[in-house]
């Protein structure tokens, strides 16, 4: 009864397909962007994985710039959404339908 | 024995709250999940020996980023439900399928590379400290000086960016 690196992708995967889920289902901006966060968690949890299977922190090293992405993802669109909420008054993608055709 | 049950509940706790998070009615609750879902995140961490990016993780995730999300949350008072309003051209039913086929596709890719023997690990190369903030320290600063150099960078240009789009007029 060993976990080996297969379990940590099964649950990153797991983990992922819940985040492309809150991203395609929901009309929620701000949960959307929490859907990202999730899917941005994803992929750590598999790098630290591989890391450890390898014995080698490069893994480790790459999760820690996932996460200045993440922090700078999370800036830059939570500004984006209160410009428009400061424009439209609404954080449904719906109705977000200013460059859409 | 000790880290499969730790990593089953782990998960199980990992996945319920991240269903909750997408399935929350109420933003702010969705926020709260978020944070859980993050802090169990941050213990699979430490099961894995990465005690450091467990640390990270509470500090820039739970710390930093949750909160900025409830400022926002905040500032974006709803008077009608965000859901209210829905496209008639959506297609719900066709993203949760395609979530099922990503989710097969990866799981089929990790039983398909997993199920032979492991590839033997690639030794000590980086064996430098003792310890796991010893040995990030070094790969951050001397293996990926560059990157992380252009990663703070980016994290200046973010910062001036939030400060550009959500100020009322420069």
């Amino acid at each position: 009864m060993t976990i080996t690196p297969a379990h940590y992708i099964v649950l990153s995967a797991a983990l992922f397909a819940i985040g492309i889920i809150g991203v395609l289902a929901r009309r929620n901006l701000i949960i959307i962007f929490m859907s990202i966060e999730l899917m941005l968690n994803a992929v750590n949890i598999s790098l630290v994985a591989f890391a450890r299977q390898y014995d080698h922190v490069t893994g480790q090293a790459f999760a820690i710039f996932v996460i200045a992405v993440a922090a700078a993802e999370a800036a830059v669109g939570l500004g984006i959404i209160i410009a428009f909420y400061r424009n439209k008054e609404t954080v449904n993608i719906d109705e977000i339908t200013l460059m859409r055709w | 024995m000790g880290e499969a049950i730790a990593f089953y509940t782990l998960a199980a706790l990992i996945l319920g709250f991240a269903v909750l998070v997408v399935t929350a009615r109420e933003t702010v609750h969705s926020v709260l999940f978020l944070v859980a879902t993050f802090l169990f995140v941050a213990m699979l961490y430490v099961l894995q020996h990465a005690e450091f990016l467990a640390v990270i993780q509470v500090l820039v995730y739970a710390g930093g980023i949750v909160v900025l999300y409830l400022f926002v949350v905040m500032l974006a008072n709803l008077k009608s439900a965000p859901e209210a309003h829905e496209d008639p051209r959506r297609r719900d039913r066709l993203g949760i399928a395609l979530a099922g086929v990503v989710l097969a596709e990866f799981v089929a890719i990790a039983l398909y590379a997993f199920t032979g023997p492991l590839p033997a690990s690639a030794g000590a190369a980086a064996a430098v400290g003792a310890n796991n903030t010893e040995q990030v320290g070094w790969a951050l600063y001397a293996d990926y000086l560059v990157p992380f150099e252009v990663a703070s960078i980016l994290l200046l240009v973010a910062m001036l960016g939030a400060i550009v789009l959500a100020k009322r007029e420069l």
